[in-house]
């Protein structure tokens, strides 16, 4: 993950995090790496197709596990939530990894849970990030 | 025909990842899996009963938006339809931290 938001700079890079949700735990088993689709602003912004989406759903879905969440890059700016990926977050209960790539390099990564009933109430919680 | 529920809207359905819905055209299976799972309706629609602007809704792996008769795009038994929240962002008008 932190090597594909390293090759993808300056530009933003994006996946999908597949695995198993268990209470408030959301453990990791695989990561999809995906296109950017904003091309027209890569360098802040980024999307990622539906059709890959669906793919990487279906992969999860083969391997018995889920989609527990999502990552992208923000290059030269801080692992922090922005207004616009709020804004832009719509899959409540998920997580959402940020990993900030300095001049080239990722440095600190944060996680970000997706909480709320609705989208009209719904808000990031930090949230402790274990490698195995 | 199947209906694949997202993982962020399965609680709302029972914990069901895939359900099987009747229906002739994609309107009909969404108002049928919504009053099977009436707690999915809000997500799915906005108040004006429009499906809401970043829920997207594929008839296989055909986006309904670009289709000629959208919602009603009539169905096989054999289609698979998903609906598919939005995933995007990005570092502009950043301006809050972890918490």
């Amino acid at each position: 993950m932190r090597g594909h938001c390293e090759r993808a700079y300056p530009h933003e890079a994006c996946g999908v995090l597949l695995g198993a949700a268990v209470a408030e735990v959301r453990e990791v088993k695989a990561v999809v790496a995906c296109e950017n689709a904003r091309t027209d602003a890569p360098h802040n912004r980024y999307g990622i197709a539906p059709q890959e989406l669906i793919a990487a759903q279906k992969h999860a879905r083969d391997a018995g596990w889920e989609i527990v969440g999502f990552y992208h890059s923000h290059p030269d700016f801080p692992a922090r939530w922005s207004a616009t990926d709020l804004a832009e977050a719509h899959w409540l209960g998920c997580s959402y990894v940020i990993v900030s790539v300095m001049q080239g390099r990722a440095s600190a990564t944060n996680a970000f849970w997706l909480r709320g009933a609705s989208e009209e109430e719904k808000f990031f919680a930090g949230e402790v990030v274990e490698a195995f | 025909m199947k209906v694949i529920i997202p993982s962020a809207l399965k609680q709302y359905a029972e914990n069901q990842a895939s359900v099987e819905v009747s229906g002739a055209t994609v309107a009909e299976v969404l108002a049928g899996l919504t009053a099977r799972y009436p707690d999915l309706r809000k997500h799915i629609f906005s108040d004006d009963g429009r499906v809401r602007a970043f829920v997207n809704i594929y008839v296989n792996q055909d986006d309904i938006r670009h289709l000629d008769k959208r919602e009603g795009t009539p169905l096989q038994s054999s289609d698979v339809i998903s609906i598919i929240p939005s995933i995007a962002g990005g570092s502009s008008r950043a301006f809050e931290g972890p918490r």
